[in-house]
C-alpha cells in the first residue's frame, strides 16, 4: 500500500509539470492551430536564462527568475509570435510545423554551443524537506510543484472564463473572424496567448530544473510527454491538459512497477492511440466538429 | 514531356552515373546515402506533398524495411525476396496505421504516426532475441544481382542507383496516372474532390501506404549499405529529419525530396567551417525559408524565376472572364 | 608560378611516397553533436590538448601533428562515413568514437583500411570481434566489472543486489558483464531495473530497489541519470549502499547530485582525485584551457594522443600496419611515456589493462578506498 501511495504521489508531482507544458500546447493550438514541436525546448530554455542571470550577471536567485521571465516573454512569447508564427500563418499549418521543429533544434543547439553540453545543477526553490505520509516519502519540492501548477492552471481557467480579456481570448480562439466583427482586438488576444505560454513555460522550467537538472536536450522527452498529455486530456480544453498531465505522470510510474520497466514509455503512447481511436477529442475535450 | 525536359533528364542520369567515378570511398558513400534518403523522402513526398498528410513515421518504415531485410539476408535469403517482403510489410503496416487515424480528423495521422514511430523503437530495442536489441544487427551481406557482386562501394552505388531510378520511375508513373492526379485533387480541395466522386479516405490511405512502402525500400537498401542497424537509426528524430528534407526541398514537387535530401546530407559538409554552429545556422535557414517560401527551395527557385522571366501580358479584358 | 609548380610536384612526390613523410595526420572521429555530445566533446578536447602539447614539445618524429575533427553526430551511419572520410584524407591513425553503437560500425571501415583506431568505447563486444586495428583507451566493462563485483562480494559481503541500468548500448554492455560476474560470485539479483535514456523520474526505480530486500544497489547509468537517481534515493531514504562503475561517482555526478552523492561508491579506471600527480596536473591544465572539469572521457582522449605519439616513435615511422602490430602486447610505462599518466598494457585483442581504484564519495570528493591491480 505504501508502495502504491508512493507511486501515485511521485506520479502526480511529475505529472503536474507535464500538465504545465501541456497547457501551453493547448493554448497555442487554439490560437494558431499549430502543433508547437518546440514546446519541450520552451520549457528547457528559461532555466538557462536563470543560470545566465546567476552565473554571468551575478544576480540572486529570485531576481534571476524575474530576469528569465522577462527574457522568456520576449523570446518565447513576442519574438516567437512575430518572427516565426506570423510570417508562416498565411502559408497554412505545415510550414509552421516545420518551422517549430527547426526552432526546437535552434534553441537546443544554441544552448549547447553557448552554455554547454553537460547538465547543470539548478538551485532548488523549495527547502529540501521530505515528509513521510503513511510510509511514502514526498518532498516539499513535490508538494510545491503540484500546488504551483494547480494554481497556475486554475488561475488561467478563471482568467479565461471570468474576465473580459479572457473571454475575448476564448472568442478569438473559437472563431477569429466573428470575434473581430464583434470588436475584439484579435491580434492582441493572440499575443496574450503567446505571452501566457511563455510565462507558463518559465514556471515549468523553474519548477522542474532542480530535479531534472538543466540540460540542452531536456526538451526532447518533455516535449513528447506534454504533447501526449495535451491530446489525451483534450486538445481544446485547459482542464484537459491538467488531467492528461497528471494521468501520464501516474501511468508512467505505475507501468514501470506493475507492467514492464522496459515498456514503461510505451504505455502513454498506447493510451494516446486508444484515445485517438475511441475519443479523438480527448478525455475532457469537446468535439471540434470540423473535418478539415 | 518535351524534348528539352527529356534532354535534361538524360543529362541528370549521366551525371548520376559518372558522379562517383574516381572519387574516394567517402564521397561514394555519401552519394549512396543521398540516393537512399531520396527514395524515402520521395515516398514521404507522396504522403505529404501530394496527399497533404503529415506522417512522422517515415524513419520507422525505413526501420521495418531495414530489419526485415537484415533478418532475412542474415538467414541466407536473397536480397530481392527480402526487399519485396520489406516493401509489402511497410505497405500493410501503413494501411493498418492510417485506417483508424484517417477515420477521424486529418492531423491525427501525425499523432498516430508519431506514437507508432516511438513504439516501434521500443519494440526494436526490447525484443532483442529477434532484433539484437540496442546492440543492433551487424554484417548484412551485400547482394549479388544476376551474378554481379555489389560488395565494393562503387558497385553498391550503382545498385542503389538502379533502385533509385526504378523507384523514381514508379513514382512518376503513379503521379501521372489518373490515380495520382486524384491525390493532387485531394490536396488542392478535398471537399470538391469528394463531391466529384473521389473516395477521399481510401485515396489518402493509399497515398500514405505507398509512401510508407518507399520507406521500406530505402530501409532495405540501408541494411546492406551500412551493414549495421540499430534502433536509434530509426527514431523519431530521423522521421523529423526526413520531413525536413521533403519540405526544404519543396513538398509537392517531383524533384523536391531529392534536392532536400542533398541539402540535409551535404550541408554539414558545406558548413563544416562553422564548426559546431552548423545546426544553428541550418535551423535558422529553415525558418527563414519557410517564412519566404513554403514551397521549399524549388518553390523559391520558381518564384525567383517567375520574377525575372519576361511575362506574357494577359489581355485585361479577358481577366473578367477568367474569374467567372 | 615556379614555386607553385615546385610545391605541387613536392606534394605529389610526398603523396606517392609510402608512408607519407612530413605529413602526420590524425583523425578524430567523435560525437560533437547529438546525444553523445557531452562525452564526445570531453574526449575530443582531451585528444586536442594532448596533441597541442605534443606539437609544442616538437611533435611526433619531429613532425607537427595535424589533427582533423569529424563530427559523427552520434549516428552510426554518419560515423562510418566520417571514418571513411578521414581515411580518404590520409590519416595514419584515428581516435574515437565514444559511443559503442558507433564504434562497432566504423571500426569495420578502419579495419578494412588497416588504420589503427583508439576508441573511447567501453562495451565488451568491441575487442571480441577479432579486429586487429582496434585499441581501447580504457579497459572494457568486462574488465571493470569483475573488479567491482569482487569488491562487493569479498569486501562488502553483498549477497543480494538490485541492479539499475540504462537500457542503451552503453548500459547493455555493462549490464551483461555485471550479470556474468554476479553469477560467478553467487550474488543473487533480486531486482533487475532497466531505465530509459534521459529518464527524469526515478521514483519507481528507487522504490523497487528499496523494497527488493537487496544488500546493495548497483547503479549503471550515464551522468545525469545517475545524479537524478541519487537524488531520488536520498529523498526516499533508500538506506542501502549504492555502488557504481565509473559514472556514478564521477566528478560531474557529484557536482549535479550535491550531498545526495555522499556515500555512493564505486570503481573508476581513471580519476582526477586518485592522488596521482600526473593526472591532477593534467586535469588542472585542462580546466585552465577549456574552462570546465574534465571527466574520464577527457583523460582517455588525452592518453590516446600520447599513446599514439609514443608508439609511433617506438616504431620510428607513421606506418599504420607497424603501429598496429607494435600495439599488441605493448606495455607503456609512465617513465617511457609520461603522457599516458598511468602504466598501461594492451593485449592481442586491443584490450587494455591498468590499475584502477575503488572510491567512495565523501564531502563532495572521491576518496580512494582501495587500489585494484590490473587484471
Amino acid at each position: 500500500m505504501a508502495e502504491f501511495l508512493q507511486l501515485i504521489l511521485s506520479g502526480l508531482a511529475a505529472g503536474s509539470i507535464y500538465a504545465l507544458a501541456a497547457v501551453g500546447f493547448t493554448l497555442l493550438w487554439q490560437a494558431s492551430q499549430t502543433i508547437n514541436f518546440a514546446q519541450g525546448e520552451f520549457v528547457m530554455l528559461p532555466a538557462f536564462f536563470v543560470l545566465v542571470g546567476m552565473t554571468v550577471l551575478g544576480l540572486p536567485l529570485w531576481t534571476s527568475i524575474a530576469f528569465a521571465l522577462v527574457l522568456s516573454l520576449i523570446v518565447l512569447g513576442l519574438m516567437f509570435k512575430k518572427l516565426v508564427v506570423e510570417p508562416m500563418l498565411p502559408h497554412g499549418t505545415l510550414p509552421l510545423v516545420i518551422a517549430t521543429i527547426a526552432l526546437g533544434v535552434l534553441l537546443k543547439e544554441s544552448v549547447k554551443e553557448f552554455y554547454g553540453a553537460t547538465a547543470q545543477p539548478f538551485p532548488a526553490i523549495f527547502p529540501q524537506t521530505v515528509y513521510n505520509v503513511a510510509g511514502a516519502s514526498i518532498s516539499l519540492q513535490d508538494i510545491g510543484n503540484l500546488t504551483v501548477s494547480m494554481l497556475a492552471i486554475v488561475g488561467l481557467q478563471l482568467f479565461l472564463g471570468r474576465t473580459r480579456t479572457g473571454r475575448c481570448m476564448q472568442a478569438t480562439a473559437q472563431n477569429p473572424n466573428v470575434a473581430e466583427i464583434l470588436g475584439v482586438n484579435v491580434k492582441r488576444m493572440v499575443l496574450y496567448t503567446f505571452l501566457i505560454n511563455a510565462a507558463l513555460a518559465t514556471v515549468a522550467s523553474v519548477l522542474i530544473s532542480p530535479i531534472y537538472l538543466a540540460k540542452f536536450s531536456n526538451g526532447e522527452t518533455l516535449g513528447l510527454v506534454a504533447f501526449i498529455a495535451a491530446i489525451v486530456g483534450g486538445f481544446n480544453q485547459i482542464r484537459g491538459a491538467l488531467v492528461g498531465g497528471l494521468l501520464i505522470g501516474v501511468i508512467d510510474n505505475l507501468s514501470a512497477v506493475y507492467i514492464s520497466a522496459q515498456y514503461r514509455s510505451a504505455m502513454p503512447l498506447i493510451l494516446l492511440i486508444i484515445i485517438i481511436l475511441v475519443r479523438p477529442q480527448g478525455l475532457l475535450g469537446t468535439s471540434e466538429g470540423r473535418s478539415v | 514531356m518535351n524534348p528539352f525536359k527529356l534532354l535534361l533528364l538524360a543529362v541528370g542520369l549521366v551525371a548520376l552515373f559518372v558522379a562517383p567515378i574516381g572519387q574516394g570511398n567517402y564521397i561514394i558513400y555519401t552519394l549512396n546515402s543521398w540516393l537512399l534518403f531520396s527514395i524515402a523522402a520521395m515516398g514521404l513526398n507522396l504522403t505529404l506533398g501530394y496527399a497533404g498528410q503529415v506522417s512522422l513515421a517515415q524513419a520507422g518504415f525505413m526501420g521495418i524495411g531495414a530489419y526485415v531485410t537484415a533478418l532475412m539476408t542474415l538467414a541466407g535469403i536473397h536480397w530481392i525476396f527480402a526487399a519485396v517482403l520489406a516493401i509489402s510489410s511497410c505497405f500493410l503496416v501503413g494501411l493498418m496505421l492510417g485506417y483508424p487515424a484517417l477515420r477521424v480528423q486529418h492531423h491525427f495521422l501525425a499523432f498516430v504516426t508519431l506514437a507508432f514511430n516511438t513504439l516501434l523503437f521500443l519494440v526494436l530495442r526490447n525484443e532483442e532475441e529477434m532484433t539484437g536489441g540496442s546492440l543492433g544487427l551487424v554484417g548484412m551481406p551485400r547482394p549479388d544481382i544476376f551474378g554481379l557482386s555489389t560488395g565494393g562501394n562503387l558497385q553498391f552505388y550503382y545498385f542503389t542507383l538502379v533502385c533509385f531510378v526504378c523507384a523514381a520511375g514508379v513514382m512518376w508513373w503513379i503521379l501521372r496516372s489518373p490515380w495520382g492526379r486524384a491525390f493532387m485533387a485531394l490536396r488542392e480541395n478535398p471537399i470538391r474532390a469528394e463531391s466529384l466522386g473521389l473516395k477521399v479516405r481510401r485515396q489518402t490511405l493509399l497515398a500514405f501506404a505507398i509512401g510508407s512502402a518507399f520507406g521500406g525500400l530505402a530501409g532495405a537498401i540501408q541494411a546492406p549499405l551500412v551493414q549495421f542497424i540499430e534502433p536509434h537509426s530509426f527514431g523519431l528524430i530521423h522521421s523529423l529529419k526526413l520531413l525536413l528534407m521533403v519540405v526544404v526541398g519543396g513538398s509537392g514537387f517531383f524533384f523536391g525530396p531529392m534536392l532536400g535530401a542533398a541539402v540535409v546530407i551535404l550541408l554539414p559538409e558545406v558548413l563544416r567551417f562553422t564548426e559546431g554552429y552548423y545546426l544553428i545556422i541550418y535551423s535558422a535557414l529553415v525558418i527563414v525559408l519557410m517564412a519566404y517560401s513554403p514551397g521549399g527551395l524549388i518553390g523559391l527557385g520558381q518564384k525567383l524565376f517567375d520574377k525575372f522571366r519576361p511575362k506574357q501580358q494577359a489581355r485585361h479584358d479577358l481577366k473578367q472572364g477568367v474569374q467567372l | 608560378m615556379l614555386r607553385t609548380f615546385l610545391g605541387a610536384t613536392a606534394v605529389a612526390l610526398v603523396l606517392s611516397a609510402i608512408p607519407a613523410l612530413g605529413e602526420v595526420k590524425v583523425g578524430s572521429i567523435i560525437e560533437l553533436s547529438g546525444p553523445g555530445a557531452a562525452a564526445g566533446t570531453n574526449f575530443h578536447d582531451g585528444v586536442k590538448m594532448g596533441f597541442e602539447e605534443i606539437n609544442a614539445a616538437g611533435g611526433v618524429l619531429g613532425e607537427q601533428v595535424q589533427l582533423s575533427e569529424y563530427d559523427s553526430q552520434t549516428d552510426p551511419q554518419v560515423s562510418r562515413a566520417m571514418v571513411q572520410k578521414a581515411i580518404d584524407d590520409g590519416v595514419y591513425v584515428i581516435t574515437g568514437t565514444v559511443f559503442s553503437s558507433s564504434t562497432v560500425v566504423n571500426m569495420l571501415v578502419a579495419q578494412q583500411a588497416g588504420i589503427p583506431q583508439f576508441t573511447g568505447s567501453e562495451a565488451p563486444s568491441i575487442t571480441q570481434k577479432g579486429n586487429p586495428y582496434i585499441f581501447r583507451t580504457t579497459f572494457g566493462a568486462q574488465k571493470g566489472m569483475p573488479k567491482v563485483v569482487k569488491y562487493m562480494a569479498e569486501e562488502m559481503g553483498v549477497k543480494k543486489v538490485a541492479i539499475v541500468w540504462a537500457n542503451t548500448e552503453f548500459g547493455k554492455g555493462g549490464y551483461g558483464a555485471f550479470m556474468d560476474e554476479a553469477r560467478n560470485y553467487g550474488i543473487e539479483i533480486v531486482a533487475d531495473l532497466p531505465t530509459e535514456q534521459a529518464q527524469t523520474d526515478f521514483s519507481a526505480d528507487v522504490l523497487k530497489a528499496k523494497n527488493s530486500g537487496a544488500d546493495a544497489v548497483f547503479v549503471y547509468l550515464t551522468e545525469e541519470e545517475s545524479a537524478r537517481f541519487l537524488r531520488e534515493a536520498q529523498k526516499q531514504s533508500i538506506g542501502l549502499p549504492l555502488v557504481g562503475e565509473t559514472t556514478l561517482i564521477g566528478a560531474k555526478v557529484i557536482q549535479l547530485a550535491g550531498d545526495a552523492a555522499s556515500g555512493a561508491m564505486g570503481h573508476v579506471g581513471l580519476t582526477a582525485d586518485a592522488g596521482i600527480p600526473a593526472i591532477t596536473e593534467m586535469v588542472d591544465r585542462f580546466k585552465a584551457k577549456y574552462n570546465y572539469t574534465p571527466d574520464h572521457n577527457a583523460i582517455k582522449g588525452y592518453t590516446a594522443a600520447w599513446t599514439i605519439k609514443c608508439v609511433t616513435e617506438m616504431v620510428g615511422s607513421t606506418d599504420s600496419q607497424a603501429i598496429a602490430d607494435k600495439m599488441h602486447g605493448l606495455t607503456l610505462t609512465t617513465d617511457e611515456c609520461p603522457g599516458v599518466l598511468m602504466d598501461a598494457t594492451w593485449d592481442e585483442t586491443g584490450e587494455m589493462s591498468r590499475e584502477s581504484f575503488f572510491v567512495e564519495v565523501e564531502n563532495g570528493k572521491q576518496t580512494v578506498k582501495a587500489i585494484l591491480p590490473p587484471n
